[in-house]
């Protein structure tokens, strides 16, 4: 509990962010910056956790083991996706999202 | 106002730039800059927060892991003087719309509910009681969790190394 | 009651024979089925002569007349408390009559098809329908209620149309069997409607409730009428047309003399013995009924009776093919059956109509049955229908010659033979009643007398032919139902029909009535003259007298052209004018929906398959928009 900032004061931020994150999947068209816009997704569902453990229930500690494991899951998720930005690099010389389109119709 | 309330408003101010100039710039190291003043700036939250042990794994991870990785990848697949084209309009249209509308959504929603603050004691977070916690067996135990994520850390490296591999026998740039 | 219970073999062992012939008539050699057949036939013939000899000899009747016996009887369907189907074998006197009638007939039909259908490719599968046919009839006449004798009587239509179309392979053999099915099919639909009045109004299907004298479930009938005639009435006219429909009363005789085309033991068992009485028995069982509470449908019976008899004779004095002959003889004389329950009253006396009626039935089926297995001989032997085929034949064929002849005076009304004594009943019967049938009646004897010795003459006697191969007596198991058949006519006149089969189950005393016996003789051998003078030799009076009567004759020739107009109302009028337009909008409207919503569906897919895109980015923004939107309609719209 901080003193003089409310609860909605951090989650009008983490939502902000949410949304800038999807908005940058969407827009966005080489395959590392969307790994990016991912990243900024991730971090602000994190911050969500954490204000949640430190307003409603500041004696448990539920939220930040979630966050902890979520941080954990990123990097691992993270790792994978630039193995796999690596491959399509060296297969289509070139990572536009609009090349990988094997599942058309 | 307070230096925490100042700060708090400082952080948040920095966080919403910067996460914005990331998406939008055209240059891609750019973007992997400003990614990485932005996960700096949320573990400024953590700590603003008292939750330390995550704040200091934030930066040791994601700001010192993750965006590590993103940029060797980047200077792997790219000419760094790259410059981006425009998104093409219909990406743009659908993902602000996409925003605007969620963004909107939920903060009528966040903004209209009463959240009711805990006047419970304030739980000390200190290594002892988060590793304690996180490795005992009872009710509020997560090791459990915590075995399950270090096989899945295993696997992914596993994963990551056979996708990346070069094959031995083909001619390839990289 | 008891001892009656193993009359269900009777109807039994044929179905089981039909089931044995027709799964593994192939297996074996034909021979084994015909073998088959013949001898469950003859278990059941023997079983039905024991009923008889019990029934009517051993029981005899006490005071109040023969009684009916019900030995099985189960329900098989229940609808509810009230409406339920019962399936049984009831014993009374007509029934146990049409056992033997049919069981022998049958038997004899068996007997002789081992040699008739010898060598045909479809033998066993020939057998299998007789059995099944002899089951479907046998079932239909110990019928306890009327919906069973409606199933059965179906079933016998069915069994008829496989055996009518047996050579499947001629397209005119397929037509007749359509032709009859269909005919019958049609006269089958009053039937039913029929039933169904009867039993709304009285409740109840079964026989002896309906037929009881002096019944009170007609009560409430008594009241109904519609366009004002009362609902019995219009029931048992409509059941009536189901009768005329299988006996081939006109105008829906068309059907039987296309049957021919099937082979003659066939006619010989359905069309001359067996499924045509299924009309006359059907009256003769709803008898009380008709008697009682619709009288003017039993008018109608006795003038479409008598209609018919005078229309077939007419038309059979000029056709060649002799089974048609046999055929429009078959229809004069079941006219004649129809005529007899028409003007027949109820008890004792009274009740000579259904006397005469029932017993006119026995020995017609004996001596046409032998008339048509005679036919079959003399077609075996020249391998031709027409009669301007045949001639001198006498010298030939002795067996058949004899019997044929037996057969003939009998059906002309000879004394001392059975032909005689049923017709003269008739003909009392109809002098009592109405004049005028009695008059047409009186007259259709002397022309049946003169086409039967017409035929007789032109095929044993006439000019001598020169015949390719010379034709031969026919094999024993073909002469031996012709001679137990001929037997049969001579003696069955004798059966004492007055005390055992009569309206009320009651037998009572009749003598002969020479007043009517002296001239209906006389007029029979009037006809025989006719026929010696005009066919014994060869002569030309007849072609003479054909182009004196002309048009007449050309129309009778022709049938009177019923068949021409038959075809014309149903190709040119019902299939235009009604089967096009339904066939069309079944085509157009119905498939073309249902055509039409299959291509709807392909050009609905054909446009959106573009969302599967491959877009990684497409795919994102559907999943979030899509979640945006439930969570709208959730908070928002369904609150």
């Amino acid at each position: 509990m901080i003193e003089g900032i409310a609860i909605e004061h951090f989650l009008v931020v983490s939502t902000l962010m949410f949304f800038t994150g999807i908005c940058g999947f969407i827009i966005r068209r080489n395959l590392i910056t969307m790994l990016m816009s991912v990243e900024l997704i991730l971090n602000s569902v994190n911050i969500n956790f954490l204000v949640f453990n430190r307003y409603l229930y500041p004696d448990q500690l539920q939220g930040h083991f979630f966050s902890l494991f979520i941080v954990g899951i990123a990097a691992a998720e993270a790792s994978v996706a630039i193995a796999l930005i690596i491959n399509i690099y060296r297969n289509l010389q070139n990572i536009d999202v609009e090349n990988v389109s094997e599942m058309k119709y | 106002m307070s230096l925490s309330v100042f700060m708090f408003y400082m952080l948040s101010g920095i966080i919403l730039t910067f996460s914005v100039l990331s998406i939008t710039t055209r240059r891609i190291l750019r973007a992997a800059v400003y990614l990485l003043i932005v996960l700096i700036a949320t573990s400024g939250f953590y700590f603003l927060l008292n939750y330390e042990f995550m704040a200091a794994v934030q930066l040791t991870l994601y700001a010192g892991g993750i965006v590590v990785l993103i940029i060797f990848s980047i200077l792997l697949t790219h000419h760094i003087s790259h410059r981006f084209n425009r998104p093409n309009l219909v990406n743009l249209l659908m993902g602000i719309g996409v925003a605007v509308i969620g963004s909107g959504l939920v903060l009528t929603t966040l903004l209209t509910h009463p959240f009711m603050a805990n006047n419970a004691p304030v739980l000390s977070v200190d290594m002892t009681a988060i590793g304690n916690q996180l490795l005992s067996t009872d009710k509020n135990g997560y090791v459990l969790p915590f075995e399950l994520i270090s096989i899945l850390l295993l696997a992914s490296m596993i994963a990551a190394i056979i996708v990346a591999k070069k094959d031995k026998n083909k001619n390839s740039e990289i | 009651m008891a001892g009656f219970t193993y009359t269900v073999f009777i109807v039994l062992i044929p179905l089981v024979v039909f089931l044995i012939t027709g799964l593994l008539g192939m297996k074996w050699k034909p021979i084994v089925s015909g073998i088959i057949g013949t001898v469950g036939l003859g278990i059941s013939f023997l079983l039905s002569l024991i009923t008889a000899y019990k029934y009517f000899i051993g029981m005899g009747h006490g005071a109040e007349g023969f009684q009916s016996i019900i030995p099985i009887e189960f329900t098989w369907l229940r609808f509810t408390e009230s409406l339920y189907i019962n399936m049984g074998v009831l014993l009374d006197p007509i029934s146990v009559m049409m056992l033997v009638v049919v069981t022998t007939v049958s038997f004899m039909v068996h007997i002789y098809s081992l040699g008739y259908m010898k060598g045909e490719s479809g033998f066993a599968r020939f057998y299998a329908f007789l059995s099944l046919f002899t089951f479907s009839m046998l079932g239909l006449v110990i019928a306890t209620n009327i919906f069973q004798m409606y199933i059965f009587w179906e079933l016998v239509g069915v069994s008829s149309f496989l055996l009518i179309g047996f050579y499947y392979q001629k397209p005119s053999a397929v037509a007749a069997s359509k032709k009859a099915f269909i005919v019958t099919r049609f006269a089958d639909l009053g039937f039913l409607i029929g039933i169904l009045i009867l039993s709304y109004v009285t409740g109840t299907f079964d026989f002896g409730k309906l037929t009881q004298p002096g019944t009170a479930i007609f009560g409430s009938a008594a009241t109904m009428s519609f366009m004002g005639i009362s609902a019995l009435t219009w029931a048992m006219t409509l059941i009536f047309i189901g009768g005329a429909g299988k006996s081939a009363m006109f105008p829906l005789h068309i059907w039987l003399p296309d049957a021919m085309e099937g082979p003659t033991p066939v006619s010989a068992l359905i069309h001359a013995a067996t499924m045509v009485v299924a009309g006359v028995f059907l009256v003769a069982r709803m008898f009380p009924v008709i008697h009682f509470q619709a009288p003017e449908t039993q008018e109608i019976i006795a003038y479409v009776g008598g209609f018919t008899s005078l229309f077939a004779a007419v038309i059979a004095i000029t056709q060649y093919d002799i089974k048609r002959v046999l055929a429009f003889s078959t229809l004069s004389q079941i006219g004649y059956m129809m005529l007899a329950l028409g003007v027949s009253g109820y008890g004792g006396e009274e009740g000579l109509g259904y006397m005469a009626s029932m017993f006119h039935l026995f020995t017609h089926a004996m001596f046409k049955a032998l008339l048509f297995l005679g036919a079959g001989s003399i077609i075996h032997a020249v391998h031709s229908n027409y009669m301007y085929d045949m001639g001198g034949l006498r010298k030939y064929m002795p067996i058949t010659h004899i019997t044929f002849l037996i057969a003939c005076l009998t059906i002309s009304g000879v004394p001392p033979l059975a032909g005689f004594f049923s017709k003269d009943e008739i003909l009392v019967a109809a002098l009592h009643h109405n004049k005028l049938l009695f008059a047409v009646e009186f007259i259709v004897a002397g022309l049946t007398a003169f086409y039967m010795f017409r035929l007789y003459f032109n095929v044993f006697w006439g000019k001598d032919r020169h015949y390719e191969h010379t034709p031969h007596e026919s094999p024993l198991t073909m002469s031996i139902p012709l001679m137990f058949l001929a037997v049969a006519s001579i003696f069955a006149g004798f059966l004492p029909f007055h005390h055992l089969v009569t309206s009320d189950m009651m037998g009572f005393d009749s003598e002969m009535n020479y007043a009517v016996a002296i001239p209906s003789v006389l007029i029979g051998l009037f006809g025989i003259a006719m026929a010696w003078i005009l066919y014994k030799k060869e002569s030309v009076i007849p072609e003479k007298l054909a182009l004196k009567w002309g048009i007449l004759y050309t129309a009778t020739y022709n049938k009177f052209y019923f068949d021409e107009i038959y075809l014309f109302v149903t190709k040119k009028i019902i299939f235009n004018y009604i089967s096009r337009p339904v066939a069309w909008f079944d085509r157009h409207v119905i498939d073309g929906f249902m055509v039409g919503i299959g291509m709807t569906t392909e050009k609905v897919s054909y446009r959106i398959k573009g969302m599967q895109s491959g877009q990684l980015q497409h795919y994102a923004f559907m999943f979030v928009a899509g979640t945006l939107a439930l969570t709208l309609s959730m908070l928002y719209f369904l609150k």
